[in-house]
């Protein structure tokens, strides 16, 4: 029975792609735009049925280590390559930002339904054990009018290195200094406490089956899930709820520099949101395989046109277009050292 | 006192049932659980389509399948002769000393924790291969098939009669020809149940998958990384979305007919009777 | 000549499997040379894990793997025990036969699907029901404290028993088994009770046997992965209460081990790797042993 099924798939497969040669692209990285990633490559793969980009979303750290072992055609991560990871590459790798992103507190308490308002030091304060129960005063005098029960938070973080841990504790080390010299930013941090689960989709899961939790994930596994977030306190003082203004509002402005490697957290904007972040593909310079290089650059060419106009049905913020106009730039580039 | 003796037999032996029905009773739970849950998600889909992206819906696990039986088929091209052949040393060719040091070393690999297996198979296929594979996957498989087919080979070797054999001597056959016509053919019983036992026991596996085969939503070859049921269970299990707990759940039930039915269909061959001749 | 080739065969597969362990403690200790150059011996006994300054620690994991395994162990011995007692003892041999087969049928379960019922079945019972319970009655004991999640050592503990039970039952029955009739007749003609001439005569004759199905299922617990990851919490810290959740050598191996870069990161993990490696071989060791001894004390009769 297997054996017929496997016959028939690749006989169709063949069929399908006759004189044209089957080009298989591994990918792995960032949990925090798989949802956009896994639709994108899909709809590539309806439209150009010989190219099949398989995409392991295992975390931004497990991106940046197989881009470098060169286990992976491309890796994708929500943390810039640091200069060190970059020479311990040992050869270009460029960034290509492929959409924005957020990422929201989303909590599971028993009874509450209401959307709680959080400061970026009482975040820090609850994810360093010093803010142990949901009624404590910090998180009450933020939101009068909602009942908050007795009960102890349970933290949820990351286990594996995360792009999205780095976004958050970036975020968390601008508003706290405590924060700063005590854990840092990074993809993989010391967690003072909490359970641990792995991507973005393990810690949403963990949420939903925690009562008294909080987790940090993208913005879309809390809405695809159903689970309540939070709005989160900007530079400017104001409560602002993660949508695609209020991110595309953080990114409004930014100063982005050839290489790419930027951090938008705590931006300026009045109605910015505060933890948001671009994500980036990350594309080495000479792809040995030509038939691979070629579909990665047509890929990244249909993501910078076509593939902005999917993003906001996922509650991703497309790219600014002085970004994209600088991207395509770096895409010729790219293409011409190809050849 | 004797009624006080008495009381207490009664007490521990019928806690002695109570340990029993209770052990009994989770295989039943766990079944009964499977069935409740995944039995609704089993279609034509789940069987034959490829996953859908989040959202969409009408996915099913064929990559899946399909992978595992791929997996699980290769690692026992290569694990089954390796430990027949290696059974047959223990059984048939007494070297004392190296015969109980490879005894040994087969109850050491036996014990080896699954995941410390993937490690020895992603070292030595992932890394030079620059990859994830199928046949790595394969490979970390084999390593934990080998020692169980060569301790049931050797085992259902020994027990074939001396009379058996040394009638096939005595006929003049050379000793190859008799372990290879009289003896194997004699255990072959006992040895075919070690050889499923050990597949149904592999085609479970997960931590030696995980970072070896690794996972892929289209098919995938002997050297790309290929789809598992145990491993897709544990992403679907782990993961947020009801959709993805409902096929988890329809492909434990799966694997768990699967490794059952291989697990009675063994002990059926077994019981119908191991060769024993009146000698 | 024909021979000669045949045995030579058997011989060379043979030495593959020599050769798959030679490779085995090769990849283990040469992958592991950068973090065992870095933290020596300390390594064992520093809690810390941290990625980013590459401190490493193997203590919050060889923890987390002998707690949960010694509550299983608590939880399985006299559950596995009673059942081995009554299916040797007690049942007729058709129904013992065919209960121990459906409980052999148990051990072949895939420890995934042993961890995905406990993920949606055993985890929020314990977090409902169990845990405050036990917090409620015994939380004056340092094991019966930490907060009430579900995940934790002692949920991880609770699925391994489950998972050793049926191990522990199939060699202690083959001991008990074993033991001679005579044995059993001459206490119940003395006038013992049936209990106690279990108990008291033959469970203490096949001791050496039992003790080795002990340490078989011991060995088993230390090596389990996945059923463990998915309910241990997934915390690298070491608490005393039970309902806290912590982590295991595997667990950490299967989480983290697909990302760490760099070069002390991946060689503290193939490190832990060693450990847990040492560690079964020395268990498992102990287990050959005692059921060696019982099949040979059984022979001499």
């Amino acid at each position: 029975m297997k054996k017929e099924l496997l016959t028939c798939g690749v006989l169709a497969a063949a069929a399908v792609s006759l004189a044209i040669a089957e080009v298989k692209i591994n990918a792995c990285g960032a949990s925090f735009p798989d949802a956009i990633y896994e639709r994108w490559f899909a709809d590539y793969n309806k439209a150009h049925p010989d190219v099949q980009i398989n995409y392991t979303p295992s975390g931004s750290g497990a991106g940046v280590k197989s881009i470098t072992e060169r286990t992976v055609d491309f890796g994708a991560s929500d943390m810039p390559m640091t200069d060190k990871e970059l020479a311990d590459a040992k050869r270009k790798i460029y960034h290509f930002p492929t959409v924005l992103g957020a990422v929201v507190p989303t909590y599971n308490i028993p009874g509450v339904t209401q959307e709680l308002k959080f400061s970026g030091p009482v975040l820090a304060g609850i994810y360093m054990g010093t803010i142990k129960k949901w009624n404590d005063k910090a998180l009450t005098s933020e939101n009068p009018g909602v009942k908050l029960p007795g009960d102890d938070i349970i933290v949820v973080h990351r286990t594996d290195s995360s792009g999205t841990t780095f976004i958050f504790t970036d975020f968390l080390s601008k508003v706290s200094p405590e924060w700063k010299s005590k854990v840092g930013a990074n993809k993989a941090v010391s967690w003072p406490t909490g359970l641990g689960s792995n991507q973005n989709a393990g810690v949403t899961e963990l949420v939903k089956q925690t009562p008294g939790s909080i987790g940090y994930v993208e913005l879309i596994y809390a809405i695809q899930n159903k689970i309540p977030y939070g709005w989160v306190k900007n530079a400017s003082g104001a409560y602002i709820k993660a949508s695609m203004e209020s991110v595309s509002d953080a990114a409004a402005g930014v100063k982005m520099p050839d290489d790419f490697r930027v951090s938008i957290t705590n931006a300026a904007g009045k109605n910015a949101y505060p933890i948001s972040s671009f994500t980036w593909m990350l594309i080495p310079a000479d792809i040995p395989d030509a038939n691979k290089a070629k579909a990665i650059h047509a890929f990244l060419g249909w993501m910078l046109t076509e593939g902005q106009k999917i993003a906001p049905t996922l509650d991703f913020a497309p790219l600014p277009k002085p970004v994209v106009d600088k991207e395509q730039k770096q895409l010729a580039m790219l293409e011409k050292g190809a050849h | 006192m004797l009624a006080r003796r008495k009381f207490v037999n009664v007490v521990m032996l019928t806690l002695t049932g109570v340990c029993t029905v209770t052990t009994v009773a989770v295989l039943f739970v766990i079944l009964g659980a499977l069935i409740v849950h995944g039995a609704s998600s089993l279609s034509w889909n789940f069987f034959t389509r490829l996953p859908a992206p989040i959202g969409e819906t009408g996915g099913g696990m064929a990559n899946a399948i399909v992978g595992s039986a791929q997996i699980v088929g290769v690692s026992a091209l290569i694990g089954i002769p390796i430990g027949f052949l290696a059974g047959v040393y223990l059984s048939e060719y007494e070297d004392k000393k190296f015969a109980s040091l490879v005894r040994y070393i087969a109850d050491l690999l036996n014990g080896v924790p699954s995941i410390i297996v993937g490690i020895l198979a992603w070292a030595l296929l992932v890394v030079p291969m620059h990859g994830n594979s199928a046949l790595a996957g394969s490979i970390a498989l084999s390593v934990m098939l080998i020692p169980i087919v060569t301790r049931q080979t050797e085992q259902f070797l020994r027990e074939v009669p001396l009379s058996l054999r040394e009638g096939a001597l005595a006929l003049g056959a050379s000793k190859w020809k008799m372990i290879a016509t009289v003896a194997v053919p004699a255990g072959s019983k006992g040895i075919m149940t070690g050889m499923i036992l050990g597949v149904a026991r592999v085609a479970g596996e997960t931590a030696p998958l995980l970072f070896t085969a690794g996972l892929n939503q289209y098919w995938g070859g002997l050297k790309d990384p290929t789809a598992s049921l145990p491993v897709m269970i544990y992403k679907l299990a782990t993961g947020p979305y009801d959709e993805w707990h409902q096929l988890a759940w329809a492909a434990g039930l799966v694997l768990i007919v699967m490794v059952l039915t291989a697990n009675v269909l063994a002990r059926m061959i077994l019981a119908r009777g191991v060769s024993v001749p009146r000698g | 000549m024909g021979d000669q080739i045949a045995r030579l065969t058997a011989l060379f597969f043979a030495c593959v499997l020599i050769a798959i362990v030679v490779l085995l403690v090769y990849e283990l200790f040469s992958r592991s040379a950068a973090a065992r150059a870095k933290f020596g011996w300390h390594f064992l006994a520093s809690s810390e894990w941290n990625p980013v300054t590459e401190e490493f620690g193997a203590l919050p994991f060889l923890y987390g793997t002998v707690i949960t395994s010694l509550v299983a162990m608590v939880l399985s011995i006299p559950l596995g025990m009673g059942a081995a007692i009554f299916l040797a003892e007690l049942a007729p041999v058709k129904l013992s036969n065919s209960l121990t087969f459906v409980i052999e049928l148990l051990a072949a379960i895939p420890s995934v699907i042993y961890g995905l019922l406990a993920i949606f079945t055993l985890v929020p019972l314990m977090r409902e029901y169990v845990e405050p319970a036990l917090k409620a009655v015994l939380g004056f004991l340092p094991f019966f404290q930490g907060p009430v999640m579900g995940v934790g050592y002692l949920t991880a503990g609770l699925v391994l028993a489950i998972m050793t039970v049926p191990f522990i039952i199939s060699v202690s029955r083959e001991a008990l088994l074993a033991v001679p009739r005579e044995q059993r007749e001459a206490a119940l003609a003395l006038g013992a009770t049936r209990w106690e001439t279990t108990w008291q005569i033959v469970v203490p004759y096949a001791k050496l046997g039992i003790l080795g199905s002990i340490f078989l299922g011991l060995a088993r617990a230390l090596g389990e992965t996945m059923a463990v990851t998915m309910v241990v919490g997934n915390l690298p810290a070491v608490h005393a209460g039970l309902f806290w959740p912590g982590s295991s050598i595997a667990a950490a191996i299967a989480n983290e081990f697909s990302e760490a870069g760099g070069t002390v990161y991946p060689a503290a993990l193939i490190e832990l790797g060693l450990v847990l490696f040492g560690l079964t071989i020395v268990i498992n060791g102990f287990a050959r042993l005692m059921i060696v001894a019982t099949t040979k004390k059984g022979s001499k009769r």
